[in-house]
């Protein structure tokens, strides 16, 4: 088969090992290869590529190796140049990326570079019919999640997407597993190092809320209502997180790292209870994938209930003590 | 040292206000007819960041947008907080772009002002959210791009150093000007307008500049010079509704937690 029109990933790497949101991309590149009768490659820029059969383990075919000790870390200009010189000789019809802090940098530099179409934060990326064959149709969501906006782009090649992570599954991994690698060759001085990165800190980043099993989290109606303190303690009934929405943070009652929605955190616990929040998408939109969403609000008409699969509509100072002393008398007689 | 320092800002739909904006079913176009706009949040921090190495350096800061004229709400704004010149890009033309024609717009507009240290914008808008623009904007002016920038320093010479965020950690960078920079908000805590600015403000020129005025081809611009195109809009369906209890709060909560059993959400 000729390398024109694959379908790409970037296989995005830290101190060479492959970063597994990258690795969620491969299913779907696959998928797509399919129906646009192509195959998956993925790119990869890196020191030493040493660990590069992961990628065959996972299922890629074919990997583009560009390496040199220089390019462990991130070097935004030289790889947006060398990424761009293989779009350039290989010309690939789709390029995928997660949606990681490098990715959305590196997507609109080789976008720029190359004039390829680019979308971001994709949530769906599926193949539609077109006038003159196929076309890959992106679906982003729009205005904090609201609605979703198909994207495509009808003439330029490639068409480009970062795709959220966390939206599709890893594949099996199949040891032993191998495939094709095409290095190219790395001059460093024909490379832009303008900007150098030059050293690569690691931080131990708070990220209880993200792994609660069960979070807690008030909206508006908590603080009018005073009842920060059983939320509290409904919390720690639960061993849940405590979170909250934008008046919450305003009102002091929160830590901003404990905010949910488009200007926070995404969580998906097993168990996701929402306290006085009326349930605007730009907060909503931070939860959606909980396994659970139980919601209490006094409005029975509040948008919150949309998207619960248990509501309860009451007075929050006088449903919460209830709720509270039933949950612990719950939660005791469980041991 | 003085700094010529560009800000890049845009104007978009408060986002609290995001879940009123409404698809018409009939023409499936987008209603968002009552919707305060206001400054971007995200590119407060890039405003002032600019105002600190203005106030440390010296040198002259000038704030670019490519928007309706309705956007000179922001470009005063601007003014109020304390920027030397406010520059709106603002024809019927540039209407329907995507980041590589809007980037390609701003490239032109800032080519005009001569000579340019430093470029900063906000990690994204809140509105398209892509954090595209920036990246695009340094490509096309071959200048270099240091995005997520969560700390900076610049010392002697111009030579940059700069904390970069990642997952889970940071990357120390290394740069020289001119650069572009998109900054997190981190770095800093913007300021608020005072009185004297926000009524100076009313005074000064906001410059709009068009695409005549730019000597742009329209082809590079707006929808026509943009390799993407919505296709389609659609409202997310919320499938979860589920049941909904009310009355006296012991017989409520007893249904309530007998549910969570069976939904297996307690342990």
């Amino acid at each position: 088969m000729s390398s024109k029109n694959e379908i790409w990933i970037w296989a995005e790497q830290r101190q060479e090992r492959i970063e597994p949101s990258s690795i969620e991309l491969i299913e779907k590149g696959k998928e797509l290869a399919e129906l646009l009768s192509s195959s998956l490659a993925a790119v990869y820029i890196g020191g030493s590529g040493e660990r590069i059969e992961e990628l065959f383990e996972y299922g890629v075919p074919k990997v583009y190796l560009l390496h040199h000790p220089e390019l462990v870390l991130y070097q935004g200009g030289p790889y947006s140049i060398l990424f761009s010189r293989l779009v350039a000789k290989y010309q690939p019809q789709v390029i995928l990326m997660s949606t990681t802090y490098l990715g959305l940098e590196l997507a609109p530099r080789v976008a720029a570079l190359t004039g390829a179409g680019l979308t971001a934060h994709c949530v769906d990326l599926f193949v539609e019919r077109h006038k003159d064959g196929h076309i890959l149709v992106q679906v982003v969501p729009g205005w904090g999640g609201n609605l979703m906006v198909k994207i495509v782009c009808p003439e330029r090649r490639p068409q480009m997407a970062t795709v959220k992570a966390g939206i599709f599954e890893k594949p099996q991994r199949r040891p032993g597993a191998s495939g094709e690698v095409v290095s190219n060759p790395v001059r460093l001085d024909e490379l832009d190092w303008r900007v150098k990165a030059i050293e690569l800190i690691e931080e131990e980043e708070d990220r209880s809320l993200e792994e609660a099993d069960v979070i807690v989290c008030g909206g508006w109606g908590v603080k009018g209502a005073g009842v920060m303190d059983d939320l509290q303690k409904l919390a720690e009934t639960l061993k849940g997180a405590v979170a909250g929405t934008r008046p919450l943070v305003d009102a002091g009652l929160i830590a901003e790292n404990q905010m949910i929605g488009i200007s926070g955190k995404t969580v998906n616990p097993r168990l996701f209870i929402s306290l006085g929040a009326s349930g605007a998408s730009h907060f909503t939109t931070g939860f959606l994938k909980s396994k659970v969403i139980f919601s209490i609000d006094q409005n029975p008409n509040a948008q919150i209930f949309e998207v619960s699969d248990l509501g309860i509509v009451g007075d929050l100072k006088k449903v919460l003590p209830v709720l509270v002393d039933e949950l612990e008398r719950y939660m005791q007689s469980r041991g | 040292m003085r700094l010529n320092i560009v800000v890049c800002i845009k104007q978009v739909p408060h986002p609290e206000h995001f879940h009123e904006i409404k698809l018409d079913p009939e023409s499936q176009t987008i209603n968002r007819r009552g919707i305060p706009a206001i400054l971007n949040p995200p590119d407060k921090h890039a405003l002032e960041e600019a105002l600190q190495l203005k106030e440390r350096y010296g040198g002259t800061i000038t704030a670019v947008s490519m928007g309706p004229p309705e956007a000179s709400q922001i470009m005063e704004e601007a003014y109020a907080l304390g920027v030397d010149r406010s520059i709106l890009l603002c024809d019927p033309l540039f209407a329907g772009a995507d980041t590589l024609a809007t980037a390609r717009a701003l490239a032109i507009g800032i080519q005009r002002l001569g000579e340019v240290d430093l470029i900063l914008c906000g990690t994204h808008s809140m509105d398209g959210a892509t954090g595209q623009v920036g990246p695009q904007l340094a490509e096309i002016l071959g200048f270099p791009f240091i995005g997520f920038v969560r700390k900076m320093e610049i010392q002697e010479r111009g030579t940059v150093l700069a904390e970069r965020t990642i997952e889970r950690g940071y990357l120390k960078v290394e740069g020289s000007l001119p650069l572009v920079l998109s900054v997190t908000k981190e770095i800093n805590t913007p300021r608020l307008p005072t009185v004297i600015g926000i009524m100076e403000a009313t005074q000064k020129e906001i410059y709009t500049w068009d695409t005549k005025e730019l000597g742009i081809d329209p082809a590079l611009v707006g929808i026509e010079g943009s390799p993407t195109r919505v296709s389609g809009i659609f409202e997310r369906r919320l499938s979860r509704k589920g049941e909904l209890l009310q009355g006296d709060p012991e017989e409520v909560i007893r249904k309530a937690i007998k549910r969570l059993r069976e939904l297996e959400a307690l342990r």
